[in-house]
């Protein structure tokens, strides 16, 4: 009796498994178990969980907010497009746009402090990818996705862009800075 | 039986042969193998682009390559082969006439017309979409209607296999239940048949919406009902490849799966939960829940990492206790270091197992965490673990059966055996190779489908740690290593069918093909003898076990530095 024979008895699902089996069986089921069980128990005691909170939008919409929120608070601008660098306050709401092919505007976050960051996409699929803190979101159009972040480290940080959004994929590089 | 005509039976195997069907595996493997040389050449420019001291193509033949890249091998190349392999489950290993063979052609033109549509869509008509075509980017439509004709035709294929299945039962060519072989290629075809569905129920909209029939494909919904295809395509492989490992353990050492009951219980997980397979590529998605995505990507209980963590070790389990049983039962390895190791087919379906598991499947578990998503999704890590699973898991589990079918359907030998003997280590070590090394870019956070991560154009440029962008360059040199493993492979294949020596139809192969069965008296014996039958593999077990936890703890770890996130 071989893999590529009927089984030797035909009524195979009635004979009993070797130790040895059965102990990696167990061993596996648990071991299942844990790996599930880390999920909830991150939610729980972790401070690293991606939130729930969607809502649908336009770009037309979020652009609109989005400009609200950079005629308040620019401080000043950065590189030859002249970027506005956007100092929100502590805890405050703050829109960041994904479009072909920038991350707009720069933001100036706090050290220690907390933000609600709305984040969409204008057009495609994008990938915020800040680095090197090595975190990564998935940016859909038409979702209005706002999680809040709270940034550990004081430094100047790259928004890369990690979902293939066209020919100018890879020159979609954004600006977080972090200060005290 | 009605027409004895049309049958052979193998001299070398004893295997009985229905000449249609025959043809059909030649036509399908030789499509197969026609992929793998186009795919894995596209490849070699996707490569050496990332590696950033060589930066070969442009940015829009990069794009390209890399979307050809990975439809030709891993769906063309992949699935041309599990065409041949659901032929030779059903109607060879049941010594079975096989199910309206003239349909089968009408299939495999059809895919071949699809996958050259596809090819030409992203070539000629700019449709450089990469694999999963994300809409609302859009591709020509006849991207999406190649697929689509490809598709189709893999379809008729499953109804055929079934329906063979269905002619061996009422011509009683065995008795009982089918083998484990043709019981895991069983799964393997209603997994198929789930995923074309959902490709279907996808890319026929996205085809639609292209032909302007349709205003509009929601981005969330598009990649929620994709991945439904775009995974469950990968659990059709690993179902398709673990029936192979059963097979060679059959072939190589006579063995009898350890347990029917645990093999076929393991396949059946395999299916259970299908549909909500997507979940694990969405854990940074908007729009989902976290309780959605834990349920689902978990399968309620990482059900289908289980199964695997079981065939892991029934699979070379089985093959000990033939060993042992043979007389090979000194120490914990004697029945490891007295495999045939030279022999292509061995060699490659142990690194397929071991890739498959240490590589692919740690690190499948750790993308397939909800929060450890956070630090690696669309990273090259991504493409590192599935060259892992894809590649030294199923693509190695394919040639590997390869070496040992040519001499069967095609009546010729091997030419140039030692390098027969080369090249799964050439091309696995290579690929292993491509596999750690991209997981070791894509923990410092490179990103995955990125022509230029020196960013010299960028009005931002960010600099990569120079660890991150060696790693590429390491990754660049096993990409050329494995290259030429893989182009090994298809030259030795397509060498043999033009040159090697031609075998009459009952001349017996220069080497044994099969192993004669372990007797129930054998294997007695050894329960006599042995309180346990496969120490060997639980200790190789043991060791798997304790890199997965101490890996799965240290990424947590790595995770809980980042920036906090709620």
């Amino acid at each position: 009796m071989t893999c590529i024979t009927p089984p030797a008895k035909k009524i195979w699902w009635k004979e009993p498994i070797e130790k040895a089996e059965l102990m990696w069986i167990g061993i596996v089921v648990v071991w299942g178990l844990i790996l599930t069980l880390m999920m909830p128990l991150w939610h729980i005691y972790g401070d690293q969980n991606l939130s729930n909170e969607t809502y649908r939008t336009t770009p037309e919409r979020f652009q609109a907010k989005t400009q609200e929120m950079v005629d308040q608070y620019t401080v000043r601008t950065e590189g030859e497009r002249q970027f506005p660098v956007v100092a929100p306050p502590v805890g405050s709401d703050v829109y960041m746009v994904a479009r072909l092919w920038d991350w707009w505007p720069i933001l100036e976050l706090k050290e220690g402090q907390s933000y609600r960051i709305h984040l969409t996409s204008m057009d495609w699929n994008h990938g915020f990818s800040l680095q090197p803190v090595n975190l990564n979101i998935q940016v859909l159009p038409g979702y209005e996705h706002v999680f809040t972040v709270t940034p550990n480290k004081t430094g100047e940080y790259a928004i890369i862009c990690n979902e293939f959004c066209g020919i100018g994929h890879h020159n979609m590089v954004g600006k977080i800075h972090v200060v005290n | 039986m009605s027409d004895s005509n049309n049958f052979r039976t193998c001299p070398d195997t004893g295997l009985l042969l229905h000449k249609p069907a025959v043809s059909l595996m030649q036509a399908y493997a030789v499509a197969a193998v026609v992929f793998l040389l186009i795919g894995g050449t596209m490849g070699l420019g996707v490569g050496l682009t990332r590696w950033p001291e060589v930066h070969l193509l442009g940015a829009q033949d990069f794009y390209k390559t890399l979307t050809g890249h990975g439809i030709n091998v891993l769906i063309f190349w992949i699935i041309f082969f599990e065409m041949a392999v659901l032929a030779f489950a059903s109607s060879t290993v049941l010594r079975c006439r096989m199910a309206t063979p003239k349909l089968s052609w009408v299939a495999f033109f059809m895919m071949v017309i699809g996958a050259a549509m596809n090819n030409y869509a992203v070539w000629e008509l700019n449709s450089a979409v990469m694999m999963t075509s994300y809409a609302p980017m859009p591709a020509h439509w006849s991207f999406y209607l190649g697929l689509i004709l490809f598709a189709v035709g893999a379809l008729i294929n499953c109804f055929i296999f079934l329906g063979t299945l269905i002619i061996a039962k009422k011509e009683k060519t065995y008795e009982g239940s089918i083998p484990l072989v043709t019981f895991g290629a069983l799964t393997a075809c209603i997994i198929a048949i789930f995923t074309i569905a959902s490709g279907a129920l996808i890319l026929l909209p996205t085809l639609l919406w292209q032909l302007g029939l349709i205003a509009n494909i929601d981005a969330g919904v598009y990649r929620l009902i994709w991945w439904a295809f775009g995974h469950s395509s990968q659990q059709i492989n690993v179902a398709a490849h673990v029936s192979i490992w059963y097979l060679v353990a059959t072939i190589m050492f006579g063995a009898k799966p350890l347990s029917e009951k645990v093999s076929r219980f393991a396949f059946l997980l395999y299916i259970a939960v299908l549909q909500i397979a997507s979940a694990h590529h969405l854990l940074v998605d908007p729009g989902v829940s976290a309780e959605w995505k834990i349920f689902n990507t978990s399968y309620a209980m990482y059900l289908a990492v289980m199964a695997s963590m079981v065939h892991g070790v029934t699979v070379p389990g089985a093959m000990e206790a033939a060993q042992r049983a043979r007389g090979y039962n000194n120490g914990l390895f004697e029945w490891l270091r007295k495999a045939p190791w030279r022999n292509p087919t061995f060699s490659s379906i142990m690194i397929s197992l071991f890739g498959f598991g240490f590589l692919g499947g740690i690190s499948g578990v750790m993308m397939g965490t909800e929060q450890l998503n956070l630090i690696i999704h669309n990273t090259v890590y991504v493409p590192g673990h599935f060259h892992a699973t894809v590649v030294l898991g199923t693509t190695m589990a394919f040639m590997g059966i390869t070496y040992w079918l040519v001499p069967i359907l095609f009546r010729r030998e091997l030419i140039l055996k030692k390098l027969c003997a080369m090249q799964p280590y050439v091309f696995g070590i290579g690929m292993a190779g491509v596999a750690l090394f991209m997981m070791g870019a894509g923990t410092l956070g490179v990103p995955r489908r990125h022509w230029d991560t020196s960013f010299t154009d960028t009005a931002f440029p960010y600099e990569f740690a120079s660890s991150a962008l060696s790693m590429m360059s390491l990754n660049g040199l096993s990409v050329v290593l494995a290259v030429i493993g893989g182009a090994m492979f298809c030259l030795l294949i397509v060498g043999s069918l033009l040159f090697g020596k031609k075998l009459g139809e009952n001349e017996k192969c220069s080497e044994p093909l099969i192993v004669d069965a372990v007797t129930e008296e054998q294997y007695a014996a050894l329960h006599k003898s042995n309180s346990n039958s496969i120490p060997g593999t639980l200790a190789l077990a043991g060791i798997f076990f304790i890199s997965f936890a101490l890996y799965y703890f240290i990424n947590w770890k790595y995770l809980a530095q980042t920036w906090g996130l709620s």
